[in-house]
């Protein structure tokens, strides 16, 4: 970048800012039942969490499975004190992730400074020790843990304020959303920071930076601490929202969901960790409720999405876009609207497959029928297998017959574009 | 003394165990660089499959039957799933790994059910060893360690007095070198992921009877084998060695000891009270901090020796 650039007013910037402002004050108006609320907030939660899980993974390379630790404790620490609110110092419930989020940050200055000593792969498993030590500790102490059913609380407290109680839902995903842009602002503001710039080439080539003169641990500490710092407003979030925080807001499993979720999402954008939010909270909470196979196509979505596309949902979004703006759109959508309406034949008949099968072992004591799709399917029979491998059987056909003329286009039009960004700044 | 020997003998048992798991851990982290984090739902899984070819055909075709199987599985894994991922680097194969745990699990349970499955130890290996004072040692610990000793005994035996362990040994450090010479290296590579299958399923075959087969038993172990590798230093099989039999005494003794600060100090003439400053820490018996301490174990070796015990790089 040439440093005699002239710096306009960034309307695009604007846009985009206010734009995100503006869904996140209307989307309580398009989902406005209660359980949707709910998911509301906590998507806005786990994209807090996300975004600061990506200053490590995605802007530092550093691959945490720990780092539930942070909004973990952090949730902690803001329950109790909540629960403090009647007895000594009394935080405004609006400030309570702020104490998470300090909490997060003293637990982060400790734990870091042993895990960031490392990076690569021995960082990964000392995180995942760390997670372990945790979560095992919390079941020793009961006091501060609560033990196996954990510590509860009661956000109304006090007089309210401007008619706020936090009583209602509307309420708390108000705070959450307000909480959420600023946490966003602040985790993109530091993208641009010396720091932010520093971890990135730490990640990128940690052995020239000590070169230059800087300390690669240290930049990668102090970046650990200020994730930690985000973790924590998030975790504090949360045990506003639940009125509950227990020992398994500081396990392993908490931390490898917050990973499959930004991965899921992409590591390497900014966004990436808010479109993984979306699709990770769509299957742990409203999948769940459906099929108790949820597990298995998430974890089949990701071994999938890391083989095939490790760069992400926010990868393929932003290639997609690429064409658009090239204007080459036109010359894809054919082709990639069949390879699309093949995998949606031949997924339909795997989630058949693998519905019937979970009913089949799993629930056959309530009689080998079950509704599919709205109709009733008797798992017993061989008809609706036949249905399930017929239909997987012409995904699969159809798959491997369009996807070579969807790739031949798809590297043509790619190829054109590159050409023609190569050719424009050389 | 009594407490002590048996202590000792149930800790090394359980330390063979550890080590069976976290040397094919090793072996495929020192030769490829991937972490594999679906190592302990492949000792699952061999268990399961034990399960399985246990109830048609007995225990002892399974004890051959299910590490193989297991191994097969890995080498599939490899070949199709690592394989095409080696060029983006090890973070997307560590993560594929991860993702497949998830999977394994959720496959074991669609197959066998959510609870436990009975898988007995069997008949001919069931009653004591040997009765010393008042208290017997199983045959089945017994034959745990042997099983173990011998698979020690095999893997050292192939890996440095056979020409397929020499081409290994050779391609651990110059890879290039030896493909140069004529030797298939990627095929190399998925042997020996698939061995280090095999290893865990085997494990996982002897494992399973001795404590129970359920869904939650590649998470119990996942994370103490991933402690004992980087305690052992990463790479280093007789590091890992140590580490296993150190991990194992240690939490084998924790368990059984309930002694606590509070009665340390009780017994040093202090006085202890619910109000004493600390109490909920000062009342913490060993046995009931036993889960932590693999844990504990590697942050101090993380601060005092990063290496790892026996290990030779950062």
């Amino acid at each position: 970048m040439s440093t005699l650039s002239f710096a306009p007013v960034k309307l695009g910037r604007y846009l985009l800012w206010g734009g995100f402002a503006l869904i996140l004050a209307l989307a309580p108006l398009a989902f406005n039942k209660g359980a949707a609320l709910s998911i509301l907030s906590q998507i806005g939660t786990v994209m807090i969490f996300g975004l600061s899980y990506n200053m490590l993974l995605g802007q530092g390379g550093m691959l945490s499975f720990g780092h539930a630790v942070y909004s973990g404790l952090g949730a902690f620490f803001a329950i109790h004190a909540m629960n403090r609110a009647g007895a000594g110092i009394a935080v405004p419930t609006s400030l309570i992730p702020l104490v998470g989020g300090l909490a997060g940050m003293g637990v982060g200055i400790l734990f870091g400074y042993v895990t960031t000593r490392k990076s690569g792969t021995t960082f990964a498993m000392i995180t995942l020790g760390l997670v372990e030590l945790v979560f095992a500790s919390s079941l020793m102490f009961p006091g501060f843990f609560g033990g196996e059913g954990g510590v509860t609380t009661n956000r109304v407290t006090g007089t309210p304020v401007l008619g706020i109680s936090y009583g209602p839902q509307i309420q708390v995903y108000y705070l959450i959303a307000c909480w959420l842009f600023a946490s966003t602002i602040a985790m993109y503001a530091f993208t641009h920071t010396p720091l932010g710039r520093m971890i990135n080439a730490v990640r990128d080539n940690p052995e020239r930076v000590e070169f230059i003169g800087y300390d690669a641990q240290w930049v990668r500490y102090l970046t650990l601490i200020l994730s930690a710092f985000f973790a924590g407003i998030s975790g504090g979030l949360s045990a506003i929202n639940f009125e509950i925080v227990s020992a398994e807001n500081v396990s392993a499993i908490r931390s490898g969901s917050i990973l499959l979720f930004v991965f899921i999402g992409g590591a390497g954008f900014f966004f990436g960790p808010l479109l993984g939010a979306v699709v990770g909270i769509f299957f742990s909470v409203m999948l769940s409720d459906y099929t108790p196979a949820w597990q298995l196509y998430l974890g089949l979505f990701f071994v999938v999405l890391v083989r095939y596309a490790p760069a992400g949902l926010a990868s393929l979004m932003m290639l997609l876009l690429r064409t658009v703006r090239f204007g080459k759109f036109g010359r894809i959508w054919k082709p990639l609207l069949a390879v699309c309406a093949s995998t949606a034949i031949g997924l339909a008949g795997l989630v058949m497959g693998i519905e019937m099968l979970y009913h089949l072992t799993l629930e056959s004591a309530n009689g080998s029928t079950m509704t599919l799709f709205g109709r009733l399917v008797d798992t017993k029979a061989s008809v609706p297998w036949c249905v399930a491998l017929a239909l997987m059987a012409i995904g699969i056909v159809g798959y491997r017959r369009l996807q070579p003329g969807y790739g031949a286009a798809w590297h043509e039009v790619n190829a054109e574009i590159v050409a023609r960004l190569s050719g424009r700044s050389p | 003394m009594e407490f002590t020997l048996f202590t000792l003998l149930n800790g090394v048992s359980y330390g063979l165990l550890l080590f069976m798991l976290s040397s094919g851990l090793t072996l495929i982290f020192s030769m490829m660089g991937v972490l594999n984090f679906a190592h302990a739902s492949f000792y699952m899984l061999g268990a399961y499959v034990a399960y399985a070819i246990s109830s048609k055909l007995g225990f002892w075709p399974a004890l051959v039957l299910a590490p193989i199987a297991v191994g097969l599985a890995g080498a599939l894994v490899e070949r199709y799933g690592l394989r095409p991922l080696h060029k983006a680097g090890h973070i997307p194969e560590l993560l594929f790994t991860f993702g497949l745990s998830y999977l394994i699990v959720e496959l074991v349970q669609l197959v066998w059910g959510r609870a436990a499955v009975p898988y007995p130890i069997p008949r001919e290996l069931d009653g004591p060893l040997f009765t010393l004072f008042s208290t017997s040692f199983p045959i089945y610990r017994g034959f745990m360690m042997l099983v173990a000793l011998a698979m020690l005994a095999a893997i050292w035996l192939v890996l440095t007095r056979t020409r397929i362990g020499l081409v290994i040994q050779a391609a651990l450090t110059h890879p290039d070198a030896v493909e140069a010479l004529g030797h298939n290296v990627p095929r190399i590579f998925m042997w020996v992921f698939g061995g280090g299958c095999a290893l865990a399923g085997l494990a996982g075959v002897i494992g399973g009877n001795a404590f129970v087969t359920e869904p939650g038993m590649a998470a119990t172990v996942g994370s103490i084998i991933f402690v004992v590798v980087v305690v052992g230093g990463m790479g280093s099989l007789a590091g890992a060695f140590v580490a296993s039999i150190l991990i194992g005494v240690l939490q084998t003794f924790a368990v059984a000891l309930d002694y606590s600060m509070m009665s340390l100090l009780n017994w040093a003439g202090a006085t202890i009270t619910p109000e004493t400053p600390g109490y909920e820490l000062l009342k913490l018996t060993i046995s009931q901090s036993a889960a932590i301490l693999p844990f504990l174990l590697l942050v101090l070796i993380l601060i005092f020796r990063p290496k790892g015990l026996l290990g030779t790089r950062e």
